[in-house]
């Protein structure tokens, strides 16, 4: 580790063998540099998974692993919009009650006036996007700070929640329902998922190499094209095995397909559009995103109407999966397990630091530590305070690593 | 390569440019913070190809004068003529669509972003696909044409030291092929070598043809590259200088205000006939 810290950040030359001694220092670097992305987060998953393997085998069997994915599904996606409020460093905390206003609009629309399942579909995500809206209209029109524009908001959607419902404290959405169906029953086909880990992988590839060739025509430096092989093919082995030990189950649920597609759509968003530069800007600094012209405004808008709809989104997941939606749909931790997931997966509770991908794997870190004590057939009042063991971690891994870069200069 | 670099100006028809047409002007320009006067009936001309310094004391309007030009103050009274034209600058959008590009002190980049990412914020590539190849293409171009030396562009900006961090600041000034370029204190916070890179690239801007406004407190960084010198004091001109022509010493007094002497004197005459021949 003695390495002078500018030897690696030279610009890399393409020979194979020296690249992949280049790809080792730079991430190293990068580690001591206190830039740590997801790599606490993997080798904790990694961690927790063997940790309960041991104690219960029957934690990384098929089945246990499809329900698992199934249960990240509806709480994730609400979580991908808690990381879009964070890379701006704001917070939303209503997303709990927002949620539980869109199963509480599923379920009278749906089933008490018997509405088509899209029209209601669409009056819930309409109504978190309206809301978002509003706490975007109220942050950059009168600078109140996001913590008590949604910390109101909690109290008031859950208002508007317990009237939407109404005399009913609870209604039964029909099983038959194609809602319900989607979220307990639906999982790929096994050949359909083969396909899937083939064309992602692929499409990977495809997408890699031409972005790859395109650097090296322009003279820049560019991965070598067994690097990039070795990429997709790891992919490929990953979601191929992933998709047969599911299989032997269930399958994959077309719940957390959903997800997972939610959070790559999310990611290109963020590191490949105008938009996302922009978030990551004004999560940097506000200030200068100003003054580079970007109309921050509307990106805080957007940012809290894409929170907002995702936490609506994920309201319905949850209805569905629980064929009900109550009073206390989205109440009781699923607000502060969907931002506790974006914290543990990686993205920083400071702004612009973090990705999509945080979402994904914070979901599984907490679900895991859930389904793992469930088995063990420990209380709930332990997995509570594991999750909140788990959760401080993850910030004093941030607050450390934060406080690393200050101190090599790159904050 | 940059338009603006190609548009270098031809020497015989140039230097006829040079002293007719301003690129800026301010004529008589007053600016009020409610009873506090920052700038009073304040003339100031920048010229194609040339590095005028602004130099004074705290309080002497300088910051003001570049908040003027960059938009984010607008002038109580008096006029901004842009080649002549008179204008209006009421926002730094304004301002940018000019052609006049103003590097902060503060330089406004975004620590968690790369280089590329930083040099084209709010002008990136591709609206939702963005060019990566492109810009790294161009960020590359835009530092090979200042000679600025980084080893990498996809490193995030906290991670350079602040000579870089300077570099990468006036380098994204020119991304939107200028013609004026703004810069407050550039080298305020930087050491003995680093200092001299950003006098490299000042340079480099004059030789573009570009118009360049320093703002200095250090007397040697301007003898060393402005070719005029315009002092402000308590918001008024207080004399203007050809840098060959005047001593370290002048300026201060200048400056300072040390105002009742010969040096002084001719300074307002100068300024009174217009800009030096």
């Amino acid at each position: 580790m003695n390495i002078p810290a500018t030897s690696t950040r030279v610009a890399a030359s393409s020979s194979a063998p020296h690249r992949l001694g280049h790809l080792l220092r730079a991430f190293r670097q990068r580690l001591r540099d206190g830039d740590l992305g997801s790599t606490p987060v993997v080798i904790g998953l990694i961690i927790i998974w063997i940790a309960f393997q041991v104690l219960n085998p029957a934690f990384l069997t098929p089945a246990n692993l499809v329900n698992l994915a199934l249960q990240c599904a509806a709480v994730g996606t609400i979580s991908i919009g808690v990381v879009l409020v964070l890379l701006l460093g704001q917070i939303d905390l209503s997303v709990g009650s927002i949620s539980g206003l869109a199963a509480a609009i599923l379920g009278v629309t749906f089933v008490g006036w018997d509405w088509p399942v899209v029209v209601s579909v669409a009056l819930a995500l309409a109504a978190g996007a309206v809301i978002g809206a509003f706490y975007g209209l109220l942050y950059s029109r009168f600078g109140v700070p996001s913590f008590v524009i949604t910390l109101a908001g909690l109290l008031g959607v859950l208002g508007i929640q317990l009237w939407v419902l109404g005399d009913e404290g609870s209604i039964n959405i029909p099983f038959n329902s194609w809602i319900v169906r989607f979220a307990q029953q639906m999982f790929l086909p096994n050949v359909v998922s083969y396909i899937a880990a083939v064309v992602a992988a692929g499409l990977y590839c495809w997408v890699t190499y031409r972005a790859q060739s395109r650097r090296a025509a322009a003279g820049l430096g560019s991965m070598h094209i067994t690097e990039t092989a070795v990429r997709a093919l790891s992919l490929l082995v990953l979601l191929g095995f992933g998709s047969w030990y599911l299989n032997k189950d269930r399958g994959i649920g077309l719940m957390f397909v959903l997800f997972v597609v939610l959070v790559v759509c999310t990611n290109y968003m963020l590191t490949r559009t105008k938009w996302g530069r922009s978030v990551y800007a004004v999560g940097g600094s506000v200030e200068a995103a100003r003054r580079a012209g970007i109309r921050v405004n509307r990106v805080y808008v957007s940012v809290f109407i894409a929170a907002t709809t995702f936490a609506a989104l994920g309201g319905l997941l949850a209805a569905s999966r629980l064929a009900a939606a109550n009073q206390s749909s989205g109440g009781g931790d699923a607000n502060l397990t969907a931002i506790a997931a974006a914290v543990i997966g990686g993205t920083s509770l400071f702004g612009g630091r973090g990705s999509a991908w945080s979402a994904l794997l914070g979901i599984v870190v907490i679900m895991s530590i859930s389904s793992g004590l469930t088995l063990l057939t420990l209380d709930s009042s332990v997995r509570y305070m594991v999750t909140g063991g788990v959760l401080l971690l993850a910030v004093i891994v941030d607050a450390i690593s934060r406080r690393s870069r200050a101190s090599h200069g790159v904050a | 390569m940059l338009e603006s670099n190609r548009r270098t100006i031809v020497p015989d028809e140039g230097l006829h440019v040079v002293e007719e047409v301003p690129l800026v002007s301010l004529r008589g320009v007053t600016k009020s913070f409610g009873a506090v006067k920052a700038l009073q009936s304040v003339n100031f001309d920048v010229y194609a190809g040339e590095v005028v310094a602004v130099v004074g004391d705290n309080g002497a309007g300088k910051t003001t004068l570049v908040k003027i030009l960059a938009g984010d103050h607008k002038a109580s009274s008096g006029e901004v003529l842009y080649k002549g034209e008179p204008v209006v600058i009421n926002s730094p959008a304004d301002s940018r669509e000019l052609g006049i590009a103003t590097v902060f002190q503060d330089l406004a980049l975004c620590d968690n972003l790369d280089v590329v990412a930083n040099l084209f914020l709010g002008r990136e590539v591709g609206d939702m696909a963005l060019d990566e190849v492109e810009m790294e293409q161009r960020s590359w171009a835009l530092l090979r044409q200042l000679s600025a030396k980084l080893p990498t562009v996809r490193t995030p900006i906290a991670s350079l030291s602040g000579g870089q961090r300077q570099t990468v600041a006036i380098a994204r000034s020119l991304v939107g092929e200028p013609t004026v370029v703004v810069l407050d204190e550039p080298t305020a916070a930087l050491g003995v070598a680093q200092t001299a890179e950003v006098l490299n690239l000042i340079e480099r801007l004059r030789e573009n043809g570009l118009g360049v406004v320093l703002i200095s407190h250090n007397m040697a960084d301007v003898q060393a590259v402005a070719d005029r010198v315009v002092v402000l004091r308590l918001g008024r001109n207080n004399g203007e200088f050809r840098v060959p022509d005047v001593s370290y010493e002048q300026i201060i007094a200048a400056i300072t205000g040390a105002t009742d002497n010969a040096v002084s004197r001719r300074a307002k005459a100068v300024t009174n006939e217009g800009p030096p021949a």
